[in-house]
Formats: C-alpha cells, structure tokens, sequence
C-alpha cells in the first residue's frame, strides 16, 4: 500500500485538467496534473490502482488509472459518462480543477509477470485498467515476453483507443484481437464473444500471467476455459468492479466476502473471487 | 487508585466534576417511551427507576418508583453516535475563482459520555479496527479518530439485561475491561467506582469517595456473573465464517426475506456497522459545495448499485449480505465477530427478526439449497 500524498485521506487534492481526449463517443480520457508541487512528488502509483475524483458541486467516483506509472505527473483516467458524475466529468475542458485522491488499491501482478508472456482480455471500458499493463510492459519490453491483447465490445462503436491500439498491434511480439457481439460494416474482427478470440491465438500466448478487466461472466467464463485448459489459477487476475464511496476500506459499499474491492482488489488473484463470483447478490 | 464507593446520593458530584473539568456531560435520559444519550446538566435527569423490556420487536419502558438508576439496561443508541456521527460534513469546496479544498474535523472539545455498557465498548473497539490505521486498516479516518480521542468515558457494568442480551456470548461483556476511564457498577445504595485511565484517576480523585469492603466487591461480581448466567440467547461461532458461506442458496434466507422489511433499524442500531455514503450538498448560488457523510446500510437498494446495475435487488440478498458480513466475514477482515452481542437489532426489529435464530437455523440444517 503506497502512503497518499495528503494527510486527511478523505479531503481531495486539486487536480488541473491538463487534457480531455474523446476515445468513443461518451468515452473520454482525462489527463490530470496535481497542482500542488509537493504533493505531485510524492504521488506514485502503481498500474491496476485507480483514484476517486471529483467534480466539484456533482461528487466523487473512483476511476482506475491508465497512463504509466513512471509519469505520474500527468496521470490519466479513462471515463465512461455513465452516471450524473462521469456525466459532468467527460465534459470538463484543460484549465479546469478537479479533486482527485488515492491511489488506492492493489495493482497487477508485473513482477511476478516479469520473463513471462502476458494475456490481456477486456471488455468494454474494462480496457482502461488493463490499458496500464500494455504501457507498462511495452515501456519496459526486454522484461517480458509476448503480449496478447483480446478486446470484447458489444458493438463496433464501443471500441476504444483507437490510436493506442493500432501503435500495440504494430509494437513487437503484440498480439491484437478484437471481438464484437454484434456485427456492422468494416468490421474486421471476430463477431462473437471475447473467449471465442482464445482458440485464434498463437498455443504460447496463454502460458504466462493472464490480466482481466471487464465484466464479471465474461472473466469467470475465461478464467474457466484457462483452467480447462491446465493453466494454473495462481497465473490469473482479475479487476473487480464495485460502488465505492471512499476507497479507504471504510464506507463498506465494497465489501465482497472477506474482502473490501477498494483495498484488497481491485486486482485479485482469481482464486480470491472465484467462490463468490457466481453468486448473485454479493 | 482501589475501587472506591460513590454514594448514589452523591452521583451529582460526578456531573458537576466533569462539567467543571471542561467536558459536555452526556448520560442517559428518558425520551418519548425510549432511553437516549442527552446532554444533562445534573444527575436529577438519568433514569432513575426505569426499567426496559425488551423482546424481539418490542422496547417498552417502565417506571418502578425505585432508586435504580442504570437498570433501564440500554436504548437503540449505543455509543456509536459520539465516535461516528450519524451524518457530518467531512470537507467542503469554494469555487469562486479558484478550486479550493477545505476539511472541517469536528469539534476537539471533550465529551464525556455517562452510561456506556461494556458492549457499547466492545462495539467502538471493532470500530477501531475499521477506522484507525493499524492491522485491520490500511488508512485512519481523522473525524472517527478525533471523536475518539475527545470522548471521557464512564462505563457502567450492568446489574440487569435484557432478554435479547448476550454480550456473554461474544466476549463482549457483562463486565466492562478495557477503554474505559471510569467504570461504575450500581450496589444497594452507592456504586462501586473503578478507574480505567489516567484521566479517570484524576477525575475519581475529586469525587466524594468512601472505601469500598469486601462485600462490595463480592456484591459486584455476584451481579455481574449473574448477568452473564441470565443470558439465554448465544451465536456459536465456530466456523461460522465457512457455514455462512457455505449455505448461500439456504432456503433460510428466503424464509428470513419474508419477514424481514428491509427497514435498516437493525444497522441504525447496531454498534459495529460503519456503512457510509458520501453526499454533495451543493449551495444555491453556485460558489461552493459540501461533502457529507451519513451513515448507510446494506439494506438500501443504493448500497448494492454500481454505476446504475442493482446488485442486490431482492430482500433475501440484502440480508444475507448483512448478516454473512455482521457474523461471517468480519472475522477474516477484521480478527472478530461484527456482533457483540447487544441485542439492539432483535429488540427494534419492527417484525423481530432474531439474529441468533437464524444463524442457528442455518447451522442445524447445513447443506440445504432453496
């Protein structure tokens, strides 16, 4: 657990809009810089960790960070406008001052990842968490081995980091895939679900660290067929998604099990959430 | 400093003593059928000759003409309500040119709070473990802390309980043994006064204290094991983490959501739930905004939704969520039962719903699937 920046953990740090990027329509990546020097020095992070930023008068949400974690001057957040706050957030312009605090959770696995080949598969926004191990890995390539991307949407129009992705797919020993559920023209593609993309990549690409964000069928669905596949549950992680109003451990909105999402997660070994992931209601 | 004698006819000087010494003197008072912490200005205003009944789903007071002044046993407030407020402003912002943040910590003048039961305490030292940074928490809350640290505290070991009481059960009490600065227990005629901190004994040291005989003593602990014996409802917590879990698709819990309204009375009153939502009260003219936290439960629909998606749209969820977190998993996240045994959430369940009950109807028929 890294120590934060400000002593009050519950007060937010002023955070300037340094950019505001559109990915998708209502998708939108916002760049914030702390203001205050001191406290921009102290602010480290590491990838798979996430912030609670607020707009101020509309409130406060937690959104994990995407950029690299060895800038952590400029640090990015990937926002879908699916609420009354992320609503207000997409629509911030650079000058504005936003509240921001954390980091706060647990980050992927890149150490135990390090020689090994890395599966990313994400759903929907849920590539804004694992965008953060791409970067990661690419900005530090003789560490790792091969890198697979599998990315699901719903339809075309979700994908997302258009640019980015095509800069992954031509870096060396990456691997793109996308698979959209429903079909549309131009689309390239496979048209189904994101656990079909399996069976199209190289035999190699799955026997190293999997990284999973997304929603929660489509991560047990995957982390199922690994196992029926003899890969060890200790090499697959997952991203956790719940309301979180604090992100200390304390307002208990996230509590899952043993665990609370927001301090324990939001990347855990599959083993931790596998009994209670088929479990509605928790 | 021994265990000394406060005659009961002179309890007023433990008022006036505290008051004297800077503290707001909170203590229980009658109010509207129901015992509640009040600020008082003299002893005149406990609840002399109160009695409680207390079974599931019922609280009603009675007045016996006696001189008794802490048999009432407890009302639904424990005390939560002076550590964690029920609703505060944590920080607010201005905006009017620029951004800025502002924290507003409450208060750090000292309270002092007459009549905490030892599960009262029991109930703030589990709440030490979400709030304060240490093994359990990864960050401390500045506003629990600050409460915390600004709260005198004169416990009282009870001589009566209630039927629905049993802090024997959950280690919690009869007896009052730690986080205390005075800890009283009510005799014939006068209380049998211990000290528990160095403010304690130097407030004692003020008090019109006559030394206490052996028989006072005796007297004491013949009470309080007698409390304990009394108990009848208990929680076996062995295994309980595993048997919770393990019996999600019990069809306990489809009989419970039947009776249960999902009214949250039970997490009002409870001394251990620390749920809380954080709201933005934006003022009218636009140039700053304050950010506030009230207490929440697991039984709203709010608590469950993540962006929009209702988790736990059916009553059965939302209680077994309550209670697999209240008796099962808080052992794995903080090291003890989120239950110390008050008794709160069985007296002022409007259909009384007893959580003893249904912990012990799952574990008589483990394995079932609805």
């Amino acid at each position: 657990m890294s120590a934060l920046p400000n002593t009050n953990p519950y007060l937010p740090m002023a955070a300037e809009v340094m950019d505001n990027i559109e990915e998708a329509p209502g998708i939108n990546t916002l760049r914030l810089r702390l203001t205050d020097p001191a406290q921009r020095a102290a602010y480290v992070f590491v990838p798979g960790q996430f912030n609670m930023l607020y707009l101020a008068r509309v409130g406060e949400v937690p959104i994990s960070i995407s950029s690299d974690p060895g800038d952590s001057e400029f640090i990015d957040h990937t926002i879908r406008a699916v609420g009354r706050v992320t609503e207000g957030m997409v629509r911030v312009k650079p000058g504005d001052v936003m509240g921001l605090r954390g980091p706060f959770g647990t980050g992927w696995p890149m150490a135990q990842a390090k020689g090994r080949n890395i599966l990313v598969i994400t759903g929907g926004i849920g590539c804004a968490p694992t965008a953060s191990v791409v970067q990661y890995a690419h900005a530090r390539r003789g560490q790792y081995g091969k890198i697979s991307v599998c990315h699901g949407v719903r339809k075309p129009d979700d994908l997302i980091y258009g640019e980015r992705f095509e800069n992954w797919c031509k870096a060396p020993d990456t691997v793109c895939m996308f698979a959209s559920q429903e079909a549309a023209p131009g689309w390239t593609g496979r048209t189904g679900l994101v656990t079909q993309l399996l069976d199209d990549l190289p035999p190699e690409a799955i026997e190293g660290m999997t990284m999973m964000c997304g929603p929660e069928p489509m991560m047990r669905a995957v982390a199922e067929e690994l196992l029926r596949r003899g890969r060890p549950i200790e090499d697959i992680y997952v991203s956790m998604e719940r309301s979180m109003q604090c992100g200390l451990g304390h307002c208990g909105h996230c509590q899952y099990g043993p665990d609370f999402i927001c301090k324990d997660g939001p990347v855990f070994p599959y083993q931790r959430v596998r009994r209670l992931m088929p479990v509605k209601g928790f | 400093m021994e265990p000394a004698l406060l005659p009961r006819a002179k309890f007023d000087a433990l008022v006036q003593t505290l008051a004297q010494a800077g503290y707001r003197v909170f203590a229980p008072v009658p109010r509207a059928g129901a015992v509640v912490f009040d600020e008082i200005g003299s002893a005149d205003e406990l609840p002399r000759g109160y009695k409680s009944e207390q079974v599931p789903g019922r609280y009603r007071l009675s007045h016996d003409g006696g001189e008794r002044m802490f048999d009432f046993v407890h009302g639904h407030e424990s005390l939560k309500r002076f550590t964690f407020a029920a609703e505060e402003r944590l920080w607010s912002v201005s905006h009017d040119g620029q951004v800025a943040f502002h924290a507003h910590l409450p208060d750090d003048r000292p309270t002092a709070v007459i009549g905490a039961r030892a599960c009262d305490i029991a109930g703030m030292r589990v709440q030490d473990r979400t709030f304060i940074a240490g093994r359990h928490a990864s960050f401390s809350d500045p506003y629990f802390e600050q409460r915390r640290r600004s709260i005198f505290i004169v416990a009282v070991n009870c001589s009566v309980c209630a039927s629905t009481c049993f802090c024997a059960s959950q280690g919690a009490g009869p007896r009052v043994t730690e986080a205390f600065d005075i800890a009283l227990t009510e005799l014939h005629d006068a209380f049998l006064l211990e000290a528990g901190s160095e403010a304690g004994e130097a407030l004692a040291a003020q008090l019109p204290l006559a030394p206490a005989g052996e028989e006072h003593h005796r007297q004491a602990a013949q009470q309080i094991a007698q409390v304990a014996q009394s108990q009848t409802r208990r929680i076996d917590n062995d295994g309980i983490y595993e048997l919770l879990f393990d019996n999600l698709d019990h069809p306990r819990w489809d009989d419970v959501a039947a009776r249960c309204l999902s009214c949250a009375n039970c997490v009002m009153v409870c001394p251990t739930c620390f749920c809380h939502r954080e709201n933005e009260v934006a003022d009218m003219d636009g140039t700053s905004s304050a950010h506030v936290r009230q207490w929440d439960a697991c039984f709203t629909m709010e608590h469950g939704s993540t962006h929009g998606a209702r988790l736990r749209p059916q009553v059965k969820q939302r209680y077994r969520q309550w209670l697999t977190h209240k008796l099962g998993s808080w052992w794995k996240q903080f090291d003890v039962s989120g239950c110390v045994g008050c008794g709160r959430c069985i007296t002022w369940c409007p259909t009384g719903i007893d959580l003893t009950e249904e912990a012990a109807a799952i574990r008589a028929e483990p394995g079932l699937k609805a």
